[in-house]
């Protein structure tokens, strides 16, 4: 069928999440990564924070960043009219 | 707006809710009733049998309550398994008996450069979340091939799908049988050989009757028992040394006394001694090994030399005895010189310096830090492109209702994932307080009950050598095995046998579980892509499970006697199961959905470029293949082959498919159908 614009800024709209969630990803990941060592001369808690980013603060980023996306885009079909029926 | 599916998936959570409560009370009891056992005497060897046949004959059970022989059934389990407990499944399907067993271990011998594992096994979900589960689920074929082949057209692309699945798929599966081997070997006392043998019993019984069916509600099952397995007793080893059941908040403050202990440690003058005396020892035979055959000839005729003169001068007794043992233990021709020797040089090793558990980036200069860093991030790379592009798990994501409860599952498959992962780095801390405030300094006479009876069980795991004579144990004179953290646990907390036994059954249930899914992907991709969509397009559907199920036998035994080969270490493995699904899918697969300009010769030469590079980089570099680490490029170490092949193979998807013409208007409108979870032109149905 012929794509309405309605459908294009859906597209659009999951792009623009897409990347921006991508952008929190890499950043949690290989920019901490990279700069662990400089990191850990802060300590919360017992915590060096390079340490416990990739031990587990980068975790609860990732769980966080899925749990976002799948509320947002969830409700962006509904939005858009391009929800299943079913489930 | 259709109620009635509605209705019934809703039912169907409910009454699975019920079942999986009744089966987790129902372990509890079971436990219990053990651990009553164990105090009327009940011997561990027992237990062992009773933990290991309970657990196998209740898989077996539920893959026999399961079984099937309908097409979507078996390859999808029918395409209703709700996000919930597909999460759990995939966990189960994820965690395998490296990262149950292995990874505490790990952390707990490479402290913080260990965490590549951690951030690397988890944070891939979120392309998996976000590139690829919405719009595989919406395409709802039955294997990943099947997407490549019909987005791409034409049985090539189809082929190199099946045989890069095959190839990573087999790869990881041999690494989970060991496991199984070495967990069912080492608590009933059965012959590691047997142990493979019945374990994979085990994971036949329930994938050959029921397929994915079966498979997913065994591994939802086997979740729960691993996730109660790691969490009990690292719960109750944090109350005992922190005095705080959560133990994931409560190991900051004894990752700060270990910190302090380290220091000490590195300057108490036993441990220098102790070092001293291993270096002492590492430099004479690399000496020794610069000429074996004058130092050989030379330190033989010392010895008898001087047992001939300690005869002349009429020495006591004991010393003539002495003398004579010493010249017994030597080896007795030049081989066993060498080998001697050149075990004594790896002593350097254990000579350095305690490296502080949370520094990052492990080495003795710059040039070694950087080193390091590159490869913690190049593993860390790897594990992430590589979790979104194996096909085992990206095929959960098939089994939903819909398109919206796929993107929920990746959630919840992450989230029953963090359970362990976000315990591991607490029970290495926790562990390693333990060892250094209470093993370390202990008499040898009076070691602590633990650490005895793992040393007297298997000396790979845990050994010691008084290597100064002053009867007390310093740091540098313990060895510790990867698995011993997680195996030791409950007896380092104190607690009774049966935990060690459910600890057990844990690292069973993770291995099972990623062997079974794993063995599924291998059977599937040679039935239903190679036979039926190749073959035998004709095919019934009873015809290509039967055929599945033939193959599913075929591989597993195949598998089983590949391992008993024992083909190098397991990480190794593991690893480049990871890198090699990088290079080969995740370009294909993503340019798939997100690129509609990508074609056929793109995807055909991107594939081949990108699987090509990272199987060449493993065989120049890994020395199983006969490699050496001087070829390795910038300082990857092999498990890092996907930091060269997945941009190579993206790269060159790209250039090609831009020199050749754009896809037909089909493969364009296929994209969009699965860009959108619902269109109105939907051309496949979303049940199909």
């Amino acid at each position: 069928m012929q794509l309405t614009a309605k459908h294009h800024e859906y597209w659009n709209k999951n792009l623009v999440i897409t990347a921006i969630l991508l952008s929190i990803w890499f950043i949690t990941t290989f920019v901490v990564g990279w700069f662990s060592g400089e990191l850990n001369n802060i300590v919360i808690a017992g915590f060096p924070l390079g340490f416990y980013m990739n031990a587990q603060g980068s975790l609860i980023i990732y769980v966080g960043i899925i749990w976002y996306y799948q509320h947002y885009m969830n409700k962006l079909d509904f939005e858009y009219g391009v929800h299943e029926g079913d489930d | 707006m259709n109620n009635a599916p509605k209705q019934s998936n809703r039912a169907f959570f409910k009454q699975l809710q019920g079942y999986y409560s009744w089966y987790t009370g129902g372990f509890f009891a079971f436990l219990i009733v053990l651990a009553i056992c164990e105090q009327l005497g009940m011997s561990r060897a027992t237990m062992g049998y009773i933990f290991l046949f309970a657990t196998v004959g209740l898989y077996a059970g539920i893959g026999i309550m399961s079984r099937t022989t309908d097409a979507s059934e078996y390859y999808v389990a029918g395409r209703r398994v709700p996000a919930l407990f597909n999460g759990m499944a995939t966990g189960a399907d994820w965690m395998s008996a490296a990262s149950f067993i292995g990874m505490a271990g790990t952390l707990y011998l490479s402290g913080f450069d260990g965490l590549a594992f951690v951030t690397g096994w988890t944070g891939g979900y979120c392309l998996v979340a976000m590139l690829l589960a919405p719009y595989l689920r919406k395409f709802g074929q039955f294997t990943i091939p099947d997407f490549l082949g019909e987005r791409y057209g034409g049985n090539v692309v189809r082929s190199i799908g099946i045989f890069a699945a095959i190839l990573c798929s087999f790869t990881y599966v041999i690494a989970q049988i060991y496991g199984v081997g070495l967990i069912t070997s080492r608590f009933t006392g059965l012959e590691f050989g047997t142990g493979v043998f019945v374990g994979l019993a085990g994971i036949l019984v329930c994938s050959f009757l029921g397929g994915m069916k079966a498979v997913t509600w065994t591994q939802v099952a086997q979740y729960i028992i691993l996730i109660i397995a790691y969490l009990t007793p690292l719960i109750w080893l944090s109350v005992k040394h922190t005095g705080n059941p959560i133990p994931q908040i409560a190991y900051g403050g004894a990752l700060a006394k270990v910190t302090a202990r380290e220091k000490v440690l590195n300057a108490d003058p036993k441990e220098l001694e102790v070092r001293a005396i291993m270096k002492g020892r590492a430099d004479i035979a690399v000496a020794a090994l610069k000429e074996p055959d004058t130092t050989f000839t030379k330190e033989k005729a010392g010895l008898e030399a001087n047992l001939s003169s300690l005869k002349a001068a009429n020495a006591p007794a004991g010393q003539i005895t002495k003398a004579e043992k010493v010249i017994a233990d030597y080896p007795k021709d030049l081989a066993g010189a060498k080998s001697r020797w050149a075990k004594e040089k790896g002593l350097a090793v254990r000579a350095e310096p305690i490296f502080p558990h949370a520094q990052p980036f492990k080495g003795k200069d710059q040039a070694e830090k950087d080193k390091s860093r590159r490869n913690f991030l190049g593993i860390v790379f790897c594990m992430m492109i590589g979790t979104a592009s194996l096909p085992h798990i990206l095929v959960r994501y098939y089994t939903t209702p819909s398109v919206r409860e796929a993107r929920k599952s990746v959630f919840w498959s992450l989230f029953f994932i963090f359970l362990l992962y976000f315990s591991a780095p607490a029970l290495a801390v926790l562990a390693k307080y333990d060892v250094y405030h209470f093993l370390v300094g202990s008499q040898y006479a009076a070691l602590p009950a633990w650490a005895a009876s793992w040393a007297k069980i298997d000396p790979t795991l845990l050994s010691f050598t008084d290597f100064n004579g002053d009867g007390i144990v310093q740091l540098a004179e313990i060895v510790l095995g990867t698995d011993i953290i997680v195996l030791a646990t409950p007896e380092i907390a104190g607690l009774p046998y049966v935990i060690s036994g459910l600890v057990a059954a844990g690292g069973l249930a993770a291995a099972l579980s990623t062997a079974d899914g794993l063995l599924l992907t291998i059977a599937n991709a040679l039935s239903h892509d190679l036979y039926y969509k190749m073959v035998d397009p004709s095919a019934s559907t009873a015809r290509r499970v039967t055929i599945s199920k033939g193959l599913l036998l075929f591989v597993a035994l195949l598998a089983a006697y590949v391992t008993s080969l024992k083909p190098g270490n397991i990480l190794f493995l593991v690893g480049a199961a990871f890198s090699l699904a990088a290079s080969a899918f995740f370009p294909a697969l993503v340019c798939g959905v997100f690129w509609k300009r990508a074609n056929k010769w793109g995807a055909i030469a991107g594939m081949i470029a990108g699987l090509g590079m990272a199987m060449f980089y493993m065989v120049r570099t890994y020395s199983f293949f006969g490699g050496v680490p001087a070829n390795e490029w910038f300082g990857f170490s092999p498990i890092c082959a996907g930091v060269f092949g997945m941009p190579l193979g993206m790269a060159v998807l790209i250039i090609v498919s831009m020199m050749t013409e754009p896809p037909r208007r089909e493969i364009q409108e296929f994209v969009e159908h699965c860009r959108y979870p619902n269109l109105e032109s939907d051309f496949i149905t979303k049940r199909s």
